[in-house]
């Protein structure tokens, strides 16, 4: 008899057709079961139905959830107020997207999770602190004590998840709803955080619901799986044989989607580097003078330390690294968004052969000339865009800032962008909300190209896209790039996203480059510990190649647990060495 | 610690502001050409009255109104000596009003406590009547209980002041035997303090109460469901939910908690508007306060008066946002540990 038996599920808001219809699976005791779709898909909306979180305006059209253990027996679409309440958070738990915002600021986390145990058991003060440090202790708090009493600004965002973990098992629930748990955290935290999850089903014998649409998740975690498209199950079964062999067109389609490091092979022989760099960046440090608190003496952050990287016209140059690398500052460093600490150079020759452009002290008739031959591709397709703004206009706005052409030519070229990037010319009246994510992101690349640029610095242009959609977008950018003669200055966090469309890869981790080399020579013989956790942590879609953890809880960690030979000394990092044809190491000899 | 640091920090920044706040207070008020003792030996001239020309040019002399401006700030505020050497705001001095011939403090005196007395209680009742409508019109969004709420309250915003207390008296009158006018009885004016006086003060502090404070408590009860309704989107509310919290036990604990942030910042905002707002009601009402006073004092040009009226509403104002300020402090976490997020 199974621990929760969904049966035709719907749910939909107002007349509008169902977002959820006829969804039904089962989860057995001790069981993880991955719902797996894309954005729009209707899992999220499942899951929270278990636990009857929905939105106000959601109805539930129709269906059963039963849920059958020892003493209790009930249909949860149906139960009373005081039923569901004594489920929510003792026999069935969740635990959210975003660790950051699923904490209230205000309360220190010690009450936040012991509140879970006062609310379901009668129990001390006393008894419930010991209970929730022995827990804090579980899931990786260093120092149970302190995590009690810190609030949870104060912790990174894998320790919030951790502690959001700790909330969700204190009452050793019979199953755990698990809504992208991981989505928001850097891929080795990721890693670390899902190994915790499995420790503590194996430990509690909990059943686990994990939403998700990373397929690597997918075949790390689950033992059964369900695929969900558009509010209904394309295809459900065991793990095994669903990541084994699909039997359902979208689930293949998912598959075949789904970024991936290359199976590893030796790398060819690595291109010759033309001489002619666009962008040159050398010896460029960065550091930022925080002050925090009223009454605390400013101190200095070094984001980034001794960068030296050189994009070659026509070529695509990857940086790697998680949240906090210096990646982001690198770029904007680039852009001459940000002056670079005295010493430091970013050179940008617009043609072959000109005279470089000193970004890091332009004046402003350089600035305006450099803007032309340097655009950005941001990130969050959503927020990139003004929603009070046509997108001819916002497609015609850079051309306007800087003179160009009549009304009627910005126009023609808003036009020849929008075909450029695979979307129709009268689709331009519109306004931004009328388009999807994966549209949209075309749409910003399309108004970095009205300037005809010679340099596009895309920050994590796929990252807020579903898998279906960054595989088409990195398309895209890859065809671009060879039509128009694009360089590319590719910021990611993604290395199987890097790996496919980068000529060269820098993986920086506290501020600094510890690996260079082309991503075949990198995925092939991978030098740095730090390069081999981030390889290890991205989950694979197979089922037979499980995350090491071991690999990664070596590599993650602080640059003074790393092995003698990569060790810093304080904050001096060893020096970067050539070990082979353009593959740098940051390693004592 | 760092509390008290904060706090005795926070108090001398008030004194530093309450200090310019002072010099421009009395660069505005001597803006206008002429003042009080000017105008009013111009005037005994034309109508050749000899003895009082005397008497006011005395009085010029007495409180330095022939010495450059500058001057006359540093011996206004006690900074310098005057004639009558260090004599001023700093030493509790609060100078001559013309207009009624004698001494400020004299003047002033009960209607300076009687101000703070109304207003605290207007404070008290914006707080008392927005705090419970506004989390309740939040909770209960888009219901009857909402629409209500949100009703009244604009009627509140939409009634001019002295129209309420108008029809407030004329009904207070009579069907509650509410006194009107005044801020006691007539007979405990000048009386030392006592019981029927105390009592006398409350009954008739109902009405000004409920006229001053209404619009506040309207406006503030907008502001508090629109951040509560900010707040009730979050995902740490889900996360309460989901532990199986009591929605009631939730609402308190959580968003309230955080909603609670700009409707303590607002007190120091509450107070000004509160003194200045209340000059016509107090008129219309007849109430004591120094509104009326300071009306009085600007039409003349009694700038000593107007001078230390407008010193006192300030002072007030500048309490306001330091306790707001210390409250937050105590409040947030985030506040007292410099976090951005």
């Amino acid at each position: 008899m199974p621990l929760l038996d969904v049966s035709s599920l719907s749910i939909a808001f107002g007349n509008a057709p169902p977002v959820v219809d006829g969804v039904g699976f089962r989860v057995d005791r001790g069981e993880t079961l991955a719902l797996v779709g894309e954005s729009g898909s209707g899992k999220t909306l499942t899951c929270r139905a278990v636990l009857r979180i929905l939105p106000a305006a959601a109805q539930l059209r129709a269906g059963s959830i039963r849920y059958r253990s020892g003493h209790s027996d009930c249909d949860i679409l149906t139960a009373t107020p005081k039923t569901l309440r004594s489920l929510r958070g003792d026999r069935i738990s969740m635990i959210f997207q975003e660790p950051m915002r699923s904490l209230s600021p205000l309360h220190r986390l010690g009450n936040q999770v012991a509140e879970v145990l006062h609310l379901h058991r009668s129990i001390s003060g006393a008894q419930a602190r010991r209970l929730v440090l022995a827990q804090f202790e579980r899931v990786g708090f260093p120092d149970p004590e302190r995590a009690w009493s810190s609030y949870p600004f104060e912790m990174s965002g894998g320790m919030r998840q951790r502690a959001m973990i700790a909330m969700a098992v204190i009452s050793r629930p019979d199953l755990l709803i698990a809504d992208e748990p991981t989505t928001a955290l850097d891929v080795t935290t990721q890693a670390q955080v899902l190994g915790l999850i499995k420790d503590l089903q194996r430990e509690t014998g909990m059943a686990v619901i994990l939403v998700t649409h990373d397929l690597g998740v997918v075949a790390n975690m689950a033992d059964s799986v369900v695929v969900m498209n558009k509010g209904r199950v394309m295809e459900s079964g065991r793990a095994m044989d669903i990541l084994g062999a699909p039997a359902h067109g979208y689930t293949a389609k998912l598959f075949a989607a789904a970024p991936v490091i290359p199976a590893t092979a030796a790398p060819a022989a690595a291109r010759p580097v033309s001489a002619d760099p666009i962008l040159d960046i050398r010896n460029v440090t960065k550091s930022f003078t925080m002050k925090t608190g009223r009454w605390r003496k400013p101190f200095v952050v070094t984001a980034c330390r001794d960068i030296t990287l050189t994009l070659p016209r026509g070529r695509t140059l990857a940086v790697v690294g998680e949240s906090g690398s210096g990646k982001t500052t690198c770029a904007r460093v680039a852009l001459g968004a940000v002056k670079p600490d005295p010493g430091g150079e970013v050179l940008f020759r617009a043609a072959p052969g000109s005279v470089p452009i000193r970004v890091h002290d332009m004046d402003a008739a350089q600035r305006r000339h450099f803007q032309r031959a340097a655009q950005m591709v941001f990130q969050d397709p959503y927020s990139s865009l003004s929603p009070r703004m046509r997108v001819v206009s916002a497609l015609c706005e850079p051309m306007e800032i800087h003179g160009i052409g009549t009304r009627a030519e910005q126009r023609e070229k808003a036009a020849e962008m929008v075909r450029m990037v695979g979307l129709s010319p009268d689709m331009l009246p519109r306004y931004p909300h009328a388009f999807s994510g994966g549209q949209r992101q075309r749409l910003s690349i399309a108004r970095a190209l009205t300037l005809d640029p010679s340099l596009l610095v895309c920050d994590e242009p796929t990252s807020a896209l579903d898998v279906s959609v960054q595989d088409q977008i990195l398309s895209l950018l890859e065809e671009i790039r060879d039509r128009a003669g694009l360089s590319y200055l590719f910021i990611s966090h993604d290395l199987a996203v890097v790996s496919r469309i980068a000529d060269d890869v820098a993986v920086m981790r506290g501020g600094v480059i510890v690996e260079q080399a082309p991503p075949d020579t990198l995925f092939y013989n991978p030098q740095h510990p730090y390069t081999k956790a981030l390889i290890a942590a991205r989950p694979d879609p197979d089922i037979t190649r499980p995350i090491n953890l071991d690999l990664v809880a070596r590599g993650a960690g602080a640059p003074s647990s790393w092995p003698e030979m990569y060790r810093f000394e304080g904050t001096e990092a060893p020096a970067l060495r050539e070990v082979g044809s353009g593959h740098k190491v940051r390693c004592h000899a | 610690m760092m509390l008290l640091q904060y706090a005795v920090m926070r108090f001398a920044t008030m004194l530093l502001t309450l200090w310019v706040v002072s010099i421009l207070v009395f660069v505005i008020i001597n803006l206008p050409p002429g003042d009080y003792l000017s105008n009013q030996i111009a005037e005994l001239r034309a109508t050749g009255q000899a003895e009082g020309v005397a008497k006011a040019e005395f009085l010029r002399r007495e409180y330095a109104l022939d010495r450059p401006i500058w001057e006359q700030y540093l011996i206004w505020a006690g900074f310098a000596p005057g004639p009558q050497g260090f004599f001023g705001l700093i030493q509790g001095n609060f100078g001559w009003s013309f207009e009624f011939d004698r001494p400020v403090a004299e003047i002033v005196g009960d209607a300076l406590w009687l101000t703070v007395l109304v207003n605290l209680a207007a404070v008290i009742f914006v707080y008392v009547v927005a705090l419970p409508l506004g989390v309740l019109a939040a909770a209960k969004s888009e219901t009857w209980v909402d629409y209500t709420a949100g009703f009244v309250g604009y009627l509140g915003l939409a009634t001019p002041n002295f129209l309420l207390a108008l029809m407030l008296f004329y009904y207070g009158h009579k069907y509650f035997d509410l006194p009107i006018g005044g801020l006691m009885a007539p007979a405990f004016e000048g009386q030392p303090m006592s019981w029927p006086k105390v009592k006398s003060i409350l009954v008739h502090l109902i009405v000004p109460t409920f006229v001053i404070g209404t619009s506040g408590a309207a406006a503030m009860m907008q502001r508090l469901r629109a951040n509560m309704l900010d707040e009730l989107s979050k995902p740490y509310v889900e996360t309460a939910i989901a532990k199986g919290m009591k929605p009631s036990k939730m609402l308190r604990k959580y968003p309230l908690r955080m909603a609670f942030n700009p409707f303590v910042a607002d007190l120091g905002n509450l107070l000004p508007a509160m003194v200045s707002g209340s000059v016509l009601v107090s008129v219309v009402l007849g109430l004591q306060t120094i509104g009326p006073y300071l009306l009085t004092a600007l039409k003349s040009q009694d700038q000593f008066l107007a001078a230390f009226v407008l010193m006192f509403v300030a002072l007030l104002t500048l309490i306001g946002t330091m306790i707001s300020d210390l409250l937050l402090v105590l409040l947030d976490p985030r506040i007292r540990m410099g976090a951005r997020d």
